[in-house]
């Protein structure tokens, strides 16, 4: 194989290793975002408790969102060129959520009367992306109107289809459980009490919303039937989704929230099997996709940033793993 | 309205409201790192309690500054389409990279600094406050070698139309990229440093918190002073580069239009662009030719050298430069008293002076916002200099309509950041170190 080939699949594999890096970390300080006024029925001290438990570590894992939409750029001018022009209001409605969320929660700590309000504003900065993320990887995997410049052809209201809405749910849903393990991980009493019995519910949807979208998933996409990593990377998720079950109902928080993030992960890791090499699919014409090798930057663009990601990435990972063990335990 | 321009005002608005604050992250998170330096070394409470202050000022600075800028990360892909296809090759990865080594390394940290006293030992607690600080220099670095490369593109060639890289290295450290980055950064750390003198001064004024004040003035006015002569030197060194690598840019910056041997340094005047003349001027003779070439006599290029369309607008590139300098000349003047005062250990009592620190605190901000804006203005036509027009830059796809709902939102959403921002930046001070030092993180 070419060294251009297997530096486009090497960087196609790693965006989606970045994204779902993404989906873990910050999915579960944006699913507390999303559930705060049903976790904390408004009462500030447990907002002050849920604060605490994603305060020293949110702002790192929202670095990986940047460095996913940075790498996309770096290694896929094309198709980050086409998504974030295309979705442009949809995007927009995201960074308005995102730098909302992101000065909620500084400005609850400084504010004296009335802090409920930085609590509400910093719900809707969660519960907006967290929605909209799905949506949008729904209308990737579904497939825009492209034209032969690779130009998106819709408009907003192509964004919120049936199939991508269904996946924007998937992906919210994940995101709660997300939330409501890692909730249960880092609080005790009523709070902790109230996130098992709402991820038990939350479950079902889970599973129905799965199930659905997977199924529709593997109907569609040409193909799929002798696609083995697909197929392994659903086995994953359903056991992965029995076994947050199961940690769930034994209170064993820390193997609930393992096995929450192994479920995103295979999600992920089935979207990007049936996706591959397609990075934007052309509803209108297969023959118009941008794929990995059509849309990526030049061979000596991708090993100078391989290089920076292989070294950078592990040392990366080493000092978050440390500074989580620097907060481990219960807030109090 | 079409859309280019209104991108163009989309990208004015978002990242000049996000420049407010990296500036005095750089000059903070210095400051941070100077007291617990203090600290470790001295052992003496004080320097921890002036760095526990400083650390809840910064987070707030912090979050301002992260929010904005990933606004600013996605605006190439929403706004500016066409650009990241053709250069996407060359410029996607320092953004990449700015957060692979860079932005990771300040964010992550920044959760040991904001929370984590008490949980680590004090020689770790200094590391996270150095790799704080240490990661947004790094960071600072990969975005001016990503703007330098629009100044003065190398490393590459073009290739059916788009940019392609051919030497990683050339294309980062490009022509401008080091006078780039020394004078952005000592711009940070004089905005820093004004920031927390300023502070200090008004304690001092009131009579309150002088056990703080005190030390938190020193070592503040210190570095003010140490940058305000630094920075002559940046801004010199950078200076040069422009009129070697951008003479249309000094040209416009100078509002020289006819090309001129012993060209004079102009310090004040209004250029016109339909009559190409500059009125009102006021120059000192054949002093541009001397700091350029550092010879009287060599000829420096004009305006009217080029041909018009590729003239930047010249008005607003001249005068923000000229403010800029004029700041520049302000912060020497008043690091020439603050040295003085502090030599002859009268700095406490002199009462316009701490004034004069409490006044012009917005000053540097305002200079690196000029600064930024004779930069990128003076580039004009040009996205990448002599390669991509900025009017040919933008998204095919959206629509003006869209844009303008868009620069509706961020106008209404930085209005209200910015006075939450004063609102709550006042707040702490008017509570004063002790106090806030006491509260816990929420």
């Amino acid at each position: 194989m070419e060294t251009l080939t297997m530096l486009q699949i090497t960087w196609f594999i790693l965006i989606g290793i970045l994204f779902a890096g993404y989906a873990v970390l910050d999915g579960f300080d944006l699913g507390i975002g999303s559930l705060l006024p049903i976790l904390t029925k408004n009462d500030e001290k447990k907002v002050e408790v849920l604060f605490k438990s994603i305060g020293p570590v949110w702002d790192g894992n929202e670095v990986w969102l940047i460095t996913a939409g940075g790498a996309l750029f770096a290694a896929f001018p094309h198709a980050y060129a086409t998504v974030f022009s295309g979705f442009y209001l949809a995007l927009m409605i995201v960074l308005f959520g995102l730098i909302l969320r992101a000065v909620s929660i500084e400005f609850f700590t400084l504010e004296t009367e009335n802090k409920g309000i930085w609590a509400k504003t910093f719900f809707i900065g969660s519960i907006i992306p967290s929605i909209l993320f799905g949506v949008a990887l729904g209308n990737v995997i579904m497939g825009v109107p492209l034209d032969a410049d690779m130009e998106f052809r819709g408009n907003f209201f192509t964004l919120l289809r049936p199939f991508p809405l269904a996946t924007g749910l998937l992906g919210f849903t994940a995101i709660l459980m997300q939330g409501l393990t890692y909730t249960m991980i880092k609080t005790e009493g009523e709070i902790h009490a109230t996130a098992k019995n709402l991820a038990g519910k939350v479950w079902y949807g889970y599973v129905i919303l799965f199930v659905f979208t997977a199924v529709i998933s593997f109907a569609f996409v040409t193909g799929s039937a002798c696609n083995i990593i697909a197929w392994i990377a659903a086995a994953a998720s359903c056991a992965s989704l029995f076994a947050t079950r199961m940690f769930i109902g034994e209170g064993d928080e820390f193997k609930a929230f393992l096995s929450s993030s192994l479920a995103f992960i295979s999600l992920w890791g089935i979207a990007g099997a049936l996706q591959y090499p397609v990075l934007v699919r052309a509803i209108n014409d297969p023959a118009l996709s941008i794929t990995a090798f059509n849309a990526s930057s030049s061979k000596l663009t991708l090993s100078v940033m391989l290089g920076i990601a292989l070294v950078g990435m592990p040392v990366v990972i080493g000092y978050s793993i440390y500074v989580y063990r620097v907060y481990r335990g219960k807030v109090r | 309205m079409d859309a280019v321009f209104l991108s163009r005002i989309q990208f004015a608005l978002a990242a000049g409201f996000h420049f407010i604050f990296p500036p005095l992250t750089l000059g903070m998170g210095l400051l941070i790192v100077i007291n617990e330096t203090l600290y470790l070394k001295t052992d003496k409470e004080i320097y921890k309690n002036i760095s526990k202050f400083l650390v809840k000022i910064f987070a707030l600075i912090f979050a301002i500054g992260v929010s904005t800028g990933i606004v600013l990360e996605f605006s190439f892909g929403t706004n500016w389409s066409t650009y990241s296809r053709m250069v996407g090759d060359i410029f996607g990865a320092p953004l990449a990279a700015e957060g692979i080594l860079a932005f990771f390394l300040e964010s992550v940290f920044i959760g040991v600094l904001l929370f984590g006293r008490d949980r680590v030992s004090k020689k770790m607690y200094w590391l996270s406050a150095f790799l704080v600080f240490f990661g947004s220099h790094l960071s600072g670095l990969w975005i001016i070698i990503a703007n330098s490369w629009m100044q003065t593109p190398a490393g590459f060639v073009i290739e059916g139309g788009r940019a392609v890289l051919t030497d990683f290295f050339t294309a980062a450290v490009n022509y401008s990229t080091a006078q780039r980055f020394l004078h952005t950064i000592v711009g940070g750390w004089q905005s820093g440093a004004l920031f927390l003198a300023g502070i200090s001064a008004w304690y001092i004024i009131k009579k309150r918190d002088l056990d703080y004040a005190k030390p938190m003035l020193k070592i503040s006015l210190i570095l003010f002073i140490v940058t305000s002569f630094l920075q002559f030197g940046t801004g010199h060194m950078h200076a040069v580069q422009v009129a070697k690598t951008q003479p249309i840019k000094m040209a416009a910056m100078e509002g020289l239009w006819d090309s001129r041997e012993g060209a004079p340094l102009s310090v004040f005047g209004f250029p016109v662009e339909s009559e190409k003349k500059t009125y009102m001027e006021i120059g000192i003779p054949k002093l541009l030719s001397i700091m350029i070439y550092a010879d009287p006599n060599t000829k420096v290029q004009g305006l009217n050298e080029f041909p018009e369309e590729l003239h930047p607008p010249i008005f607003i590139t001249f005068q923000t430069y000229h403010v800029m300098i004029g700041l520049g000349g302000l912060f020497a003047l008043m690091s020439a008293i603050g040295a003085f005062l502090l030599f002859r250990k009268k700095l406490y009592d002199t009462t316009w002076y701490l004034y004069l620190l409490l006044f012009t605190i917005p000053l540097p901000v305002i200079a690196c916002e000029m600064g930024w804006m004779a930069a990128e203005i003076g580039r004009q036509p040009w996205a990448v200099y002599n390669v991509l027009k900025t009017a040919d830059a933008a998204s095919v796809v959206v629509p003006a309509w869209q844009i303008l709902l868009t620069i509706i939102m961020f106008t209404i959403i930085y209005t209200m950041l910015f006075v939450l921002f004063i609102k709550f930046l006042t707040k702490m001070i008017k509570k004063g170190p002790e106090e806030i030092i006491k509260t816990s993180g929420y």
